[in-house]
């Protein structure tokens, strides 16, 4: 509760009690180094372009994008459901493509563009009209599954496969809801589609 | 996960000298190359796979990511995704078989992820080949048995098994190209060459840890779908255990070049059924030059299951197939033609 005002973030305190490497330094597009891997067993250092900003980060090649983010970056709004590709919970647009952060080696992402749940809103806070539609709708109950369901959503949008109530629920079905919140989810999506349709 | 070294390949011969361990499908290959990533990370993390070295081919995607259709057959990238190649509009109209068998795998997600290349070589979900802890797994463990022939084995294969391993295909994609008789262009450390998808995947034969014919270091850079008038007849039937986003315990891919109601030419494959991609010569050739009556389709189906062996919890599947390959016939033979795309498109 009185997390904030410590100036620190509980993952902040394990991180750093843990001496893992965190390395969140802004470095400027164009001047990005070579990735400098081949043959290392050791901590890699590169660069990862998440919500627009370059972090450097130096990292164990076994690392996931998913546990990058979590752990390294500070970035916990993707969710770690079942770690092998079948719940959705973990999904990220990378390139502008939804996939799967777990299955996704964060080494292997160095150089392309990745956005996360925290990147959707707007830099002014307005919540991006996917998100306020899973609140207008209560696409939700325990929420775990929240993050991945809007970031497929939006990709699910942009497809062009959110056009019928059975399109949005088969292009959606890599995304599982244990609350069963399926219903609510597809009218939040429906809203949400007209919305950005219109911006 | 295991340790390991991670290595970039940014062309196919890097490609091939960086991989000259990668086997031929044993679990305990040194080197793994990684594209999509969506079966081997999956795999390394629960411990069946643990390469020493992961060559990371996606710099490939650069040149051998293209869908080109032409006069002679269509040529997919490796590199290809799966849902590019499912939405190429060359490939719905005249290839509505490939798109399907695409469309109707995995999620969006992983279909976002994974490669033409690596969905074909992608490993069975066998629940004792998938966890370390049972020890008989042939495929795993050459020599130790096969823990599913006497255990749970619902989702075991009933044709091309044999008393070393039962484990099922769990591909789509394959399915359609081996009905197809397409051909794969690979690039390997003695150089490129080009062999028949039928040849792939090796028979069990008392090696099932032995999976495919590819060579150290061989890399899957294009796939070649020839031509024919029975392409555009086509489509991909999957039957699974809920509506979406699950592996087939039945499936069938079925292109018709129909005379009216005769049949002049069938390609059947297989899914959900089989221990690697499986073509239905037999039944291909008992439709030939008849009249494609439900009947006559039962007759194709009974021939397609011939030989067929169950071990109990997959007793069910022989007559799940049948009437597979019965309904994907029939639905064929009446479906509507898309109009055709013009050739040469290139994306």
């Amino acid at each position: 509760m009185s997390e904030n005002n410590r100036g620190m973030s509980r993952r902040g305190l394990f991180g750093a009690a843990a001496g893992i490497a965190v390395l969140p330094i802004s470095v400027r597009a164009g001047s990005l180094p070579a990735p400098t891997v081949e043959g290392d067993a050791g901590l890699s250092e590169f660069v990862l372009n998440v919500n627009g900003r370059d972090h450097r980060v130096a990292l164990d090649v076994r690392t996931t994008l998913l546990d990058a983010l979590r752990e390294h970056m500070d970035l916990v709004g993707s969710k770690k459901g079942c770690d092998h590709g079948q719940c959705g919970a973990c999904t990220v647009h990378i390139d502008g493509q939804r996939v799967l952060s777990c299955l996704t080696l964060a080494v292997a992402v160095q150089g392309r563009p990745v956005k996360t749940i925290e990147g959707l809103a707007a830099p002014d806070g307005t919540l991006h009209p996917m998100q306020q539609a899973f609140i207008d709708h209560d696409g939700f109950q325990c929420g775990y599954c929240t993050p991945g369901q809007i970031m497929s959503a939006v990709a699910c949008v942009h497809e062009g496969h959110a056009t019928t109530d059975a399109d949005i629920r088969e292009y959606m079905s890599g995304n599982l809801c244990r609350c069963a919140a399926y219903p609510k989810i597809v009218t939040a999506i429906k809203q949400a589609r007209e919305q950005m349709e219109h911006s | 996960m295991r340790p390991f070294t991670y290595d970039r390949a940014v062309d196919p011969a890097r490609a091939a000298a960086l991989g000259q361990q990668t086997g031929q499908g044993q679990t305990d290959s040194p080197v793994q190359f990684l594209a999509g990533g969506t079966s081997l990370i999956d795999l390394m993390k629960l411990d069946v796979l643990t390469p020493e070295r992961v060559v990371d081919i996606t710099p490939l995607r650069a040149n051998h990511a293209t869908v080109q259709a032409g006069h002679d057959g269509l040529r997919l990238g490796a590199l290809a995704t799966m849902a590019a190649v499912a939405a190429h509009p060359a490939v719905l109209a005249d290839y509505p078989l490939i798109a399907q068998s695409l469309q109707l795998a995995a999620s969006a997600q992983l279909r976002n992820m994974a490669t033409l290349g690596g969905n074909v070589l992608q490993r069975t979900r066998c629940t004792y080949f998938r966890d370390p802890s049972w020890s008989a797994c042939n495929k795993r463990n050459p020599g130790s048995g096969c823990a599913a022939i006497t255990g749970i084995n619902r989702n075991h294969a009933v044709l091309g098994v044999d008393a070393s391993c039962i484990s099922q295909y769990p591909g789509d994609l394959g399915v359609a190209l081996i009905a197809l008789d397409a051909q794969l262009d690979l690039v390997g450390p003695r150089g490129p060459r080009r062999i028949r998808f039928a040849s792939l995947h090796r028979p069990a034969g008392g090696q099932p840890h032995i999976e495919s014919t590819l060579r150290g270091g061989e890399v899957i850079i294009s796939f070649f779908v020839p031509a024919g008038a029975w392409t555009r007849r086509s489509l991909y039937l999957k039957v699974r255990d809920r509506a979406s986003y699950e592996f087939a315990i039945a499936s069938t891919a079925v292109a018709l070049d129909m005379d009216g109601d005769t049949v002049r030419q069938a390609r059947i494959g297989l899914g959900g059924m089989a221990y690697r991609p499986w073509r239905a010569l037999s039944a291909e050739a008992a439709l030939v030059g008849r009249p494609l009556t439900t009947a006559n389709a039962e007759a194709a189906a009974a021939a397609a299951l011939e030989g067929a062996i169950t071990h109990g919890h997959n007793d069910y599947k022989p007559e799940l197939g049948r009437r597979t390959i019965v309904r994907a016939l029939m639905q064929a033979k009446t479906m509507p033609l898309a109009p055709a795309s013009s050739p040469t498109r290139k994306a």
